[in-house]
């Protein structure tokens, strides 16, 4: 039985075949099963160790060592809050605090509903628009006590916007034409010189210095 | 007149010379159709008609200085590279997480395609095999407009098989993170790339141009560092040295966060603007958050020591701001206003350290996680009278002998220059060392008020505090 869905499948294969080696592509899948169910499943695991030549212990190894993988279901919306120095001097850690306060969890914790989690992430890259956060990795800049109430308040009654469910990053994904592709490699088939090094290690022919000068 | 621009939040266009944000005015700076509009891979155009060794010459010529932090000349570093030794990698480090960076977000966001030319640029001047654009994985914006990006790029012939009828071929993998810090190091992002936890690797070699991915030559290079090369390529060396100082050319990008009345993102010139500048000026930031005093700032991430008002001129140029104790690392100033706790706002750099330690090397892992506890119970109430010393001494453990740390005029103290030794195979550890060396030989009265509560007592009888106990540090 295959974890991934035939869609995802297909999409899994593509995203392997732009790496040299196929372990390379172990986060992306990873990615791509919390994309499918919100969470890394050990099915998903054990797929993705067959799919990249890898075991299951190397892929939840490698996956547990990045906080975005998620090992066990968590809320339909990640509210990722910043604490970190910039956000803190302009109210981050009031803001988490509202925050706990207003989904009645704790940060690291998941309301009953199982619709939100709350983490106290560090620096995510908006310092100047402090404080700011994220959920499901979408910005809200410089937001306030109320700006956050209103945003749990319109998620809640399915106005969530721009905002995907969980797992979901960027929408768009790379897509090479196979016509395209220069193509890729294991390295150890990739030995030779590059031709268009090769081409120019033969001194240049009399007369093109000048028409490279301009 | 410096202006904020209302579709790229947190950029301030201030006036002056624009090599890498110049699209940043147009909202749709990120499609192709604009790119196009405004000589937009004309610079790979221009590389394609010179020999990749006239192309490598021109970016050694330039002196571009690496924007990620180390501040190293990025033609010098290609040159690292074993000859023969073929295949060659580019990974991209799109990683940005160093506290109070955004620079190389907005560059991917705003304009992918200009980071997209730079990245051809150089694999056609080094012969690479291929390229590997890797980005934080917290950034879904930036993630799809470059995956939209070189979709758009492969179908122009832009980027792939024969690129603009050339023999030149490469293809860009776009790869996303998965929230780590430290995989912005370089060796751990090359293991993040192997599909592995993102540990650095042992040194040396110091350079994955010797040894990287793969056990391949690796060239690992900051989004804004080869968001230049196609400005460069146009305009060329010479007019690239126009701008910025002698020994820093060009301009960067500086995000200035934390008390000032306009925080922002800023491209300014290298080497010439000063902190005084930025903090005060009209363009940029104009002034301290309700005209307070300044306290002390971070002027180049979070894992640089700190500066107080006496550095105020200094311009942001890395060997002056190197000799004075400190680094511009990553382009991140976060400025602190006289209503800052001094030792709070350390523990909170170092909580950062500490939770984001990788933990391959015993210092760095144990130590960074003692310095959290030990500052947490100091702003608890709960820290003893040997707290100070022993704080000093876990950071010596880290990173021995002096540690960089500007001057102090009114101690008679001089600075102590970047950057610090070390006892681990990265500088995270060492980073964690800056925020405490910085704070205790400025500010120690400020510790010393906070452990009113104790005297010395042994430590076995001390107890942890509950705030400690409960707190998960990992």
């Amino acid at each position: 039985m295959s974890y991934f869905t035939p869609g995802n499948l297909e999409i899994a294969n593509e995203i392997i075949s732009r790496y040299p080696v196929a372990k390379s592509a172990l986060i992306q899948l990873l990615h791509l099963a919390q994309e499918q169910e919100g969470w890394v499943t050990d099915d998903a695991m054990r797929q993705i160790a067959e799919l990249t030549d890898t075991t299951p212990a190397e892929v939840k190894g490698t996956g547990s060592f990045y906080e975005m993988f998620k090992f066990h279901p968590v809320g339909k919306y990640m509210v990722n809050v910043c604490t970190n120095l910039s956000c803190q001097l302009l109210g981050g850690e009031e803001l988490l605090a509202h925050a706990e306060k207003t989904l009645g969890v704790k940060a690291g914790g998941t309301t009953a509903d199982g619709m939100f989690t709350i983490e106290d992430v560090e620096c995510i890259a908006a310092c100047t628009e402090a404080p700011c956060l994220q959920i499901n990795y979408r910005y809200r800049l410089r937001v306030s006590g109320d700006d956050f109430d209103d945003l749990i308040d319109d998620i809640r009654n399915g106005r969530a916007g721009d905002i995907p469910e969980h797992g979901t990053l960027g929408r768009v994904r790379q897509h090479i034409p196979a016509a395209a592709m220069a193509g890729v490699l294991p390295p150890e088939q990739a030995k030779e010189r590059p031709v268009w090094l090769a081409r120019n290690d033969e001194p240049a022919p009399a007369g093109t210095a000048e028409g490279e000068e301009e | 007149m410096s202006r904020y621009v209302p579709h790229a939040p947190g950029y301030v266009d201030n006036g002056g010379p624009k090599i890498v944000t110049s699209r940043f005015e147009h909202d749709d700076s990120f499609t192709l159709d604009r790119y196009e509009a405004t000589d937009g891979y004309r610079g790979l155009r221009r590389a394609l008609d010179r020999t990749p060794a006239q192309v490598h010459d021109e970016v050694r010529e330039a002196t571009v200085l690496g924007r990620g932090g180390a501040g190293f000349p990025a033609g010098v570093k290609w040159g690292f590279m074993p000859p023969g030794k073929f295949p060659y990698y580019l990974v991209v480090n799109g990683d940005e997480s160093e506290p109070g960076t955004y620079k190389d977000r907005l560059l991917m966001e705003r304009d992918p395609h200009q980071l997209i030319e730079g990245c051809l640029i150089t694999c056609y001047a080094l012969g690479l095999a291929q390229c590997f654009l890797y980005v934080r994985g917290e950034m879904a914006l930036a993630q799809e407009r470059l995956a939209r990006a070189l979709n758009d790029a492969y179908a122009k012939g832009y980027v792939g098989k024969n690129i603009l009828g050339t023999d030149f071929s490469v293809d860009i993998t776009l790869t996303w993170g998965a929230g780590a810090y430290i995989v912005g190091e370089e060796t751990a992002l090359i293991e993040s790339l192997e599909g592995n936890r993102g540990m650095p690797r042992l040194k040396p070699p110091y350079f994955p141009a010797a040894i990287g991915l793969y056990g391949q030559p690796t060239i690992v290079n900051n989004v804004e560092t080869l968001s230049n090369l196609p400005w460069l390529m146009m305009n060329g060396a010479e007019a690239y040295k126009q701008f910025g100082s002698e020994a820093s050319p060009g301009t960067r990008m500086v995000a200035i966060s934390g008390h000032v009345k306009r925080p922002g993102v800023y491209e300014i010139e290298q080497g010439i603007t000063t902190f005084r500048d930025l903090f005060y000026g009209d363009d940029f930031c104009q002034g301290i958050r309700e005209d307070n005093e300044l306290k002390m700032f971070v002027p180049g991430g979070g894992s640089a020591p700190w500066f107080f008002p006496e550095q105020l001129d200094l311009p942001l140029e890395s060997r002056a701001v190197g000799g004075e104790g400190s680094m511009l690392g990553s382009g991140a100033i976060i400025v602190m206003d006289e209503t800052t706790d001094a030792v709070k706002a350390a523990l909170r750099l170092v909580r950062f350290f500490a939770r984001e330690s990788c933990g391959k090397c015993t210092p760095c892992r144990e130590g960074t996680t003692w310095e959290e506890r030990v500052l947490q119970r100091i702003l608890d109430g709960e820290g003893r009278p040997s707290d100070i010393d022993m704080l000093l001494d876990i950071a010596d453990n880290i990173s021995p002998g002096p540690y960089p740390v500007a001057a102090d005029p009114n101690q008679g103290l001089e600075a102590v220059p970047f950057p610090p030794k070390q006892t681990t195979i990265c500088p995270l550890g060492p980073s964690s060392v800056a925020p405490i060396t910085s704070t205790i030989r400025r500010f120690r009265h400020e510790y010393e008020a906070k452990i009113t509560k104790r005297d010395a007592i042994p430590v076995s009888a001390a107890p942890m505090s509950a705030a400690l106990s409960t707190r998960e540090v990992g």
